[in-house]
């Protein structure tokens, strides 16, 4: 891929680079020997598991961090470090994870409130910036309601906003955080056409990613870091999945489809007959057996969410019935559920299933304090102790011990916490949504196991996802849900990944 | 898909509310104002109108600093330890009325003493990171005190000249008929104050920025905000607002007492919030606030009018505060799920 209208520097001269950059946090070596260069019009994958040291070298290249060692070149230029305001002048931009937007503004005071901040501008006219907004929407062919405050817009819708806001700053660099955590299918294709019309700019992009698919699919250049070492770079070209996977963990890490077939009971654990939301689905019909892994998968917004969120009493169903073990339980709040041995794992684990300040003791206690008691009032404090640190050791939490906040933990580990929770109160079903959502391949493999194990002790476990490597890898069966109906069921060989994407979105 | 049609009465519904609620804020006011002329005819008068309108000015001002306060996320309740702190102290300084430097030296020394408390605030805030409910719960307690021991215990009766002659001054009087009405002349400094707080918080970067650092106070930092200073400037400007609420009240009641004001955080924070200022930081409006402060001025007024005894103002008043928390709560919830339905549509 070749730039069409690279604005500056010569041909060949990479827009920034970074040679042998070391930076330490007190003697913890976070970055050592890194290289980069990014071309113009290219798209640049940095990859790697959490702790890799690819969050501490974006922060060095936008100017929050300084290096201990190394060069950085801009157009050719050294600079021993960069400043926040002299990465931003210089053309350097980040969209982070959370985007950095305000929530309470339009998104057109969005887009253009930073570049107008740097102009150092005293007073702020709403109507003179609107035309550099809307220019700039325009021209990638958005449809971005300008007017709208940005706390109101999907996800997608707000990642394309911290994008514009970029490029109205005229940003030559991009760099993106993990852009496609939290899109759909069809809004990463939309992402991704999105920056093929930033690389005819001319816009030299990173890519920060643990998604392996789109790390091979969009960009041209690719960089691997492991423990803060830079593993290799290259052309994309000269990489496949495989080769990926072992320079990113440093092993090779299996993802052929591993199930077990178990012996099914006559009776299903879980057993849901017509089961309906109005609005969110309806007539949902299945069998879940003990031992065995359901996957439930759709579109986002097909009502895949929503059948979980209704067995866990969250959104309680108009009509229908569900038996747990043969016996027909109401579930109409989220106790009713967990008296009936339904546990869930919701998907924004950090928000939804977690106390962030507590100790992971006490999160992982958290959900089943009525299995730890000992008469009517008073704690088992034996046998609560016992359930931590037996969970504790058998879901590998990686941390100093058992008192360390949830805050001070990587995503992997956290989403550890929230099953350990769950796990505490002992449930017939545990369901998962997005298991493995923001967590990095050595990670994912290590969850799956675990749920491979907990269905091997004689757990019903439904994972709703949209991850279909994952589904393939872990399920069992897979139902596909699409627009508010369970429209088939794989099983056995039928579970391949093409066959999912075709049903999903047909 | 049903949800769209439900959208976009939604849409039109929302045009009426205003960004802040101030639609309904205003539904209310009407709605009272036609209850209580039905309640007690006389209720409906230029001069009830007035008295209101009076009885809004010094709250108002108070509104204004506390607002400021709030779309930038924090809290503020030492606001009337200040303003009776720089307006008690202001009054002593001309010798308890002995001494007559004139009226705008007066007001100019108060909003010192009014910026420089608020610097208190804002550099302890800023500089520590603290909680901005703590902090200013503390400030007050020490602004009292330090008032009561240093400057002054005594109630002044005897105000300057330049200030005791304003305090007779009204910009509207309407006689005869039985009925008196008289409008103030301070409501013309409240007014040019709500006009210029309104433009500043739109028209200006310091304003864009206080909205900024209370939609997102981290994004406001990587944008390039000072935080830091933008946090320093806003206390000191709502230190100002209060030293000069604090004047008002002094000029309105024609004495200093150093005991004045207290208790009086409650009404404003209830009318800021009820103006559809949001808790969370972020939001509100000048129209909103005006429209909250009138609105518990109303209410204040007509309980008196149909005979409730005082005790339930505050009752009232508190309840009020719910009524505004909850609602704003609740949109919430809406809103978020109202953004689900929008992914739908979408897909």
């Amino acid at each position: 891929m070749t730039s069409s209208n690279p604005p500056t520097g010569q041909p060949g001269v990479p827009v920034l680079e970074v040679r042998n950059i070391s930076k330490s946090y007190g003697g913890a070596k976070a970055l050592e020997g890194v290289s980069l260069a990014l071309q113009a019009g290219h798209v640049h994958c940095l990859a790697g598991e959490n702790g890799c040291g690819k969050s501490t070298l974006i922060k060095i290249i936008s100017g929050a961090e300084r290096p201990d060692g190394g060069e950085i070149f801009i157009d050719g230029k050294p600079h021993p470090f960069m400043t926040p305001s002299q990465a931003i002048k210089e053309g350097i931009q980040v969209i982070y994870q959370d985007f950095s937007l305000f929530p309470n503004l339009t998104v057109a005071e969005n887009i253009v409130l930073t570049s107008v901040v740097a102009k150092r501008s005293k007073v702020f006219s709403a109507g003179k910036n609107r035309p550099a907004a809307e220019h700039i929407v325009k021209e990638l062919g958005l449809t971005l309601d300008l007017d709208k405050d940005v706390e109101r817009l999907s996800v997608a819708d707000k990642q394309l906003t911290a994008i514009c806001r970029a490029l109205v700053s005229e940003a030559r660099v991009i760099i993106m955080d993990e852009p496609t955590t939290a899109l759909t299918h069809s809004e990463v294709a939309r992402l991704f056409g999105i920056v093929r019309k930033l690389q005819d700019r001319g816009v030299a992009l990173v890519f920060v990613s643990h998604k392996l698919e789109e790390a091979l699919q969009v960009s041209q250049d690719l960089t691997i870091l492991r423990n803060g070492i830079h593993v290799v770079s290259g052309p994309t070209t000269g990489f496949d999945r495989r080769s990926l996977i072992k320079h990113m963990t440093g092993r090779a890490v299996n993802e052929t489809r591993l199930i077990t077939s178990p012996q099914l009971e006559e009776r299903p654990v879980l057993s849901v007959r017509s089961l309906s939301v109005s609005g969110a689905f309806h007539d949902v019909a299945f069998d879940l057996h003990r031992g065995e892994i359901l996957g439930i998968t759709g579109l986002l917004g097909s009502g895949r969410s929503e059948i979980a969120e209704s067995l866990f009493g969250v959104l309680p169903a108009d009509s229908g019935t569900v038996e747990v073990e043969g016996k027909t339980v109401r579930i109409r709040s989220i106790d009713d559920a967990i008296r009936a041995g339904i546990g869930y794992v919701p998907e924004d684990r950090l928000t939804q299933g977690l106390f962030l300040e507590k100790s992971i003791a006490d999160n992982i206690i958290a959900g089943s304090v009525d299995k730890h008691r000992r008469g009517p009032i008073l704690l088992d404090s034996g046998k609560v102790s016992s359930s931590i640190r037996r969970l504790f050791d058998q879901l590998r939490i990686k941390a100093p011990n058992v008192l360390a906040p949830v805050r001070s933990l990587s995503g992997g580990n956290a989403q550890r916490v929230v099953l350990a929770k769950w796990l505490a109160n002992q449930p017939k079903v545990l369901m998962l949504n997005g298991p493995t959502v923001g967590v990095d391949v050595g990670s994912k493999e290590e969850i799956l196991a675990v749920l491979r194990e907990q269905a091997g002790n004689g757990m019903g476990v439904l994972v709703i996802s949209d991850d279909v490597p994952e589904l393939v890898t872990v399920c069992n069966r897979v139902l596909i849900v699409r627009q508010g109906a369970v429209v088939d069921v794989l099983e056995g060989d039928a579970v391949n990944g093409t066959a999912i994407e075709e049903l999903m979105a047909a | 898909m049903s949800d769209t049609r439900t959208l976009s009465r939604a849409g039109g519904l929302a045009r009426f509310k205003g960004a802040n609620n101030e639609g309904v804020l205003a539904l209310v006011l009407v709605v009272l104002i036609i209850g209580m002329t039905i309640i007690s005819p006389s209720f409906f008068s230029v001069g009830t109108f007035f008295a209101i309108l009076r009885s809004s000015i010094v709250p108002l001002v108070f509104a204004l600093a506390v607002l400021i306060v709030i779309i930038s996320g924090g809290i503020d309740v030492s606001f009337a330890a200040i303003a009776i702190f720089a307006a008690y102290t202001a009054v002593k300084l001309t010798g308890s009325g002995n001494f007559d430097p004139g009226l705008i030296a007066i007001v100019l020394f108060a909003c010192l003493i009014g910026a420089l408390l608020g610097l208190v605030n804002g550099a302890v805030i800023a500089r520590f990171r603290l909680s901005t409910l703590i902090v200013t719960l503390g400030t007050q307690g020490i602004f009292r005190g330090l008032l009561v021991a240093y400057i002054g215990s005594r109630y002044i009766a005897d105000l300057p000249g330049s200030m005791s002659a304003v305090s007779t001054s009204n910009l509207i009087s309407l006689e005869g008929g039985g009925a008196n009405a008289y409008l103030h002349v301070l409501v013309v400094p409240v007014v040019l104050l709500c006009v210029l707080v309104a433009l500043m918080l739109r028209k200006t970067m310091f304003g864009r920025g206080i909205y900024a650092l209370g939609g997102d106070m981290e994004a406001a930092r990587r944008a390039g905000f000072s935080v830091v200073r933008i946090q320093i400037a806003l206390y000191v400007l709502a230190g100002v607002l209060a030293a000069l609420a604090g004047v008002f009240h002094v000029i309105l009641g024609r004495n200093a007492n150093p005991q004045d004001l207290v208790g009086t955080e409650l009404d404003i924070i209830a009318a800021v919030v009820l103006g559809g200022a949001s808790i969370f930081g972020g939001r509100g409006s000048v129209l909103g606030t005006v429209l909250g402060v009138l609105l518990v001025q109303l209410i204040n007024n007509s309980l008196i009018l149909v005979g409730v005894p005082t005790a339930w103002q505050r009752t009232a008043v508190g309840v009020l505060l719910v009524i505004g928390v909850g609602i704003q709560a609740i949109s919430a919830k809406r809103e978020s799920k109202r953004v689900l339905v929008n992914d739908e549509v979408k897909e």
